[in-house]
């Protein structure tokens, strides 16, 4: 399927919960609601004629400092899908708000979302419900503050903890 | 394995070994790492072991991040080069070019041919010395001392084509946006047959050494497997999905630089064990240079004609008479070129670098020998000005040593990204180790983590 067919199939499958979609540069995007993701990530997998049978990337992107989006929900949390029997992708994105950062985690679809989303909770502070070990996998435990967020300054120190004495 | 059996249990410690097949159910906690001799790279695996069997392993990392996410937000797009670099050091110029491939499909623009043909060819030298340095480490762990300085024997022959292309071996910093830094030198062509010729006989050698080996295959076969639905849910991209017999190929499923124009072969295994791996990436090395080779003699643009007026002037003489406002006649005069940087001149530049004014920086000749290219210079160089892609986002992949290695950006409009993810091919690979590693012994920790191929640069960014 192309990029477009993708998109039209997810419009008709689900009414209000694709947001918004876009092709730019040719990568066929579509913007999720959070009560939707999961069965639209399901969907994805397992319809044969969607096939996403892989999650290929998963991250994030804080648009606080994004021109036109000040106001707007602060966090993108973005699902890079792959179908290896049709070789087709598609890019969902989940828009959540700072003060109600959580999306539904895809551990039980995809293992590997376990590790991806540790990582996008390490980085940006943003929680995955139903996770079964949400903790961060590139900082330590010790480490305040989620250094990906824009307002975290890149110049901040912090002290580097051991291991307990 | 046994179970515990709760009631009865001896509470003394025990020792490495001990308690195997006793039914006692006590498991001993067993780190190897951070930094292990058997462990190439900075990572931690707690390991959980009933005698000598791993009941339970966790896998911790991020003992070498140092933000390059982050540190690619606060500069210019050139800027990230570098630091791309050291994400997979071991073969820095795929990592270089798909960064710069990632912003060109963000800004829209195309590169030359000669630029495709020479990403692709030095994209494949970079990933013969990836699996060489692999192969070679993994062997070396399970005793096979000779084959890892063999292979590291044939990776220095490809280093120093590396080296004569790039000036540098490992932070070679040679991709730009919209093209790369220089032209190939001269006579780059026959340097590298005959590189590849002692590559060959490398891998003629190792595979006598190893491939049919009794010790090897003992330790290799059957150790570490994943199957085939587990890899593809675990997101694995590169030989440790091939070695289930899925022949996806970021090179082949999407073509991008100068791989549809080459003919080559997916290799791929069934069986997903560390010895299916090997041999995916030892096939892979001849595919690789197979491309190399078709893509050299294939390589457009064909010899500079250079009938300038005048002599070739030293650089420092030539941006001393630009600064004086000396530019009259200067833009036809030549420049003579340190041998690191040969393949740099105007014709040369012309060759590899888009012709985009708003992207690739002129070549100096230009830029010193006059003012429209001293403005298009400081256009592209001053603070707040530089290349600066229209607001959105674009990810692009390519086929790195160990899989997909994608870049994700995003602009907001001005010169610098807004965001910029790298999905990290080995990251998948290193979230299903204890999934590879619970169940067998600790010993086949070693082969199975030396198939994984784990590169702490790129994985903990």
């Amino acid at each position: 399927m192309s990029g477009s067919e993708i998109l039209q199939r997810l419009r008709d499958r689900f009414a209000v919960g694709v947001v918004e979609t876009h092709e730019q540069r040719g990568d066929a995007t579509a913007v999720v609601d959070r009560g939707a993701l999961l069965d639209v990530l399901r969907f994805c997998r397992d319809e044969p004629a969607m096939g996403f049978d892989m999650l290929m990337d998963l991250t994030a992107a804080d648009y606080l400092r994004y021109p036109g989006r000040e106001d707007g929900p602060r966090f993108e949390v973005v699902y890079l899908l792959h179908a290896l029997p049709h070789n087709h992708r598609v890019r969902l994105k989940v828009r959540v708000d700072e003060d109600d950062a959580v999306v539904p985690s895809a551990v039980d679809l995809w293992p590997i979302a376990n590790w991806l989303e540790r990582e996008v909770w390490d980085m940006f502070g943003v929680r995955f419900a139903g996770h079964p070990d949400l903790r961060r996998l590139l900082m330590y435990e010790e480490f305040v503050g989620h250094p990906l967020r824009k307002d975290y300054p890149i110049n901040r120190r912090q002290p580097l903890i051991g291991p307990k004495a | 394995m046994p179970e515990p059996t709760g009631a009865g249990v001896t509470t003394r410690e025990f020792m490495l070994g001990e308690g195997s097949g006793t039914g006692s159910g006590q498991t001993l906690q067993v780190g190897v790492g951070p930094a292990h001799p058997a462990m190439h790279g900075i990572i931690r695996i707690t390991t959980e072991l009933d005698g000598e069997y791993i009941r339970k392993a966790d896998v911790e990392i991020g003992y070498l991040h140092r933000a390059f996410e982050k540190d690619c937000e606060v500069g210019g797009y050139n800027n990230a080069i570098p630091y791309t670099d050291r994400l997979n050091y071991v073969s820095p110029l795929i990592n270089n070019f798909a960064y710069a491939s990632a912003v060109e499909k963000l800004l829209g623009i195309e590169v030359t041919e000669r630029c495709r043909y020479i990403r692709t060819v030095m994209a494949e030298i970079s990933r013969v010395c990836d699996h060489l340095t692999c192969v070679g480490a993994s062997a070396m762990e399970l005793g096979a001392f000779t084959v890892f300085l063999y292979m590291i024997k044939a990776r220095e022959y490809l280093w120093e084509l590396v080296e004569d292309v790039t000036g540098a071996r490992l932070t070679i910093s040679y991709g730009r946006v919209g093209g790369v830094k220089a032209d190939l030198p001269d006579g780059f062509a026959a340097k590298v047959t005959s590189a590849f010729k002692q590559t060959r006989d490398v891998l003629d050698e190792v595979h006598r050494l190893l491939t049919g080996n009794r010790i090897f295959m003992d330790r290799m076969i059957g150790v570490g497997a994943l199957t085939r639905e587990e890899t593809i849910a675990w997101g694995i991209t590169g030989p440790l999905l091939r070695a289930v017999g899925v022949g996806y190929d970021v090179r082949r499923a999407s073509p991008h630089w100068a791989y549809d124009r080459v003919e080559f072969e997916v290799p791929t295994q069934r069986d997903g064990d560390n010895y299916a791996r090997y041999l995916v990436r030892m096939a892979e090395m001849e595919q690789s240079m197979r491309i190399a080779e078709q893509a050299l003699s294939a390589m457009p643009g064909g010899p500079i004609n250079v009938d300038f007026a005048g002599r070739p002037l030293d650089p420092a003489a030539y941006v001393d008479q630009g600064k004086q406002g000396k530019t009259e006649g200067l833009l036809l005069v030549p420049i003579r070129l340190s041998p690191n940087l040969q393949g740099q001149n105007r014709p040369a530049w012309e060759r590899v670098n888009a012709a985009d004014k708003r992207v690739v920086l002129p070549p100096k000749e230009t830029t010193y020998g006059s003012i429209e290219g001293l403005m298009n210079h400081f256009m592209l160089i001053m603070e707040g000005y530089g290349i600066r892609p229209p607001m959105g986002e674009a990810y692009f992949a390519s086929e790195g040593a160990n899989g997909e290695l994608g870049f994700y950006v995003i602009s907001d409009g001005s010169d610098r990204p807004y965001r910029v993810r790298c999905r990290p091919p080995c990251l998948p690979p290193v979230a299903a180790l204890s999934r590879m590693i619970e169940g067998e012994m600790i010993a086949d920790l070693v082969p199975t983590f030396g198939s994984v191929n784990m590169i702490g640069g790129e994985l903990d960014r």
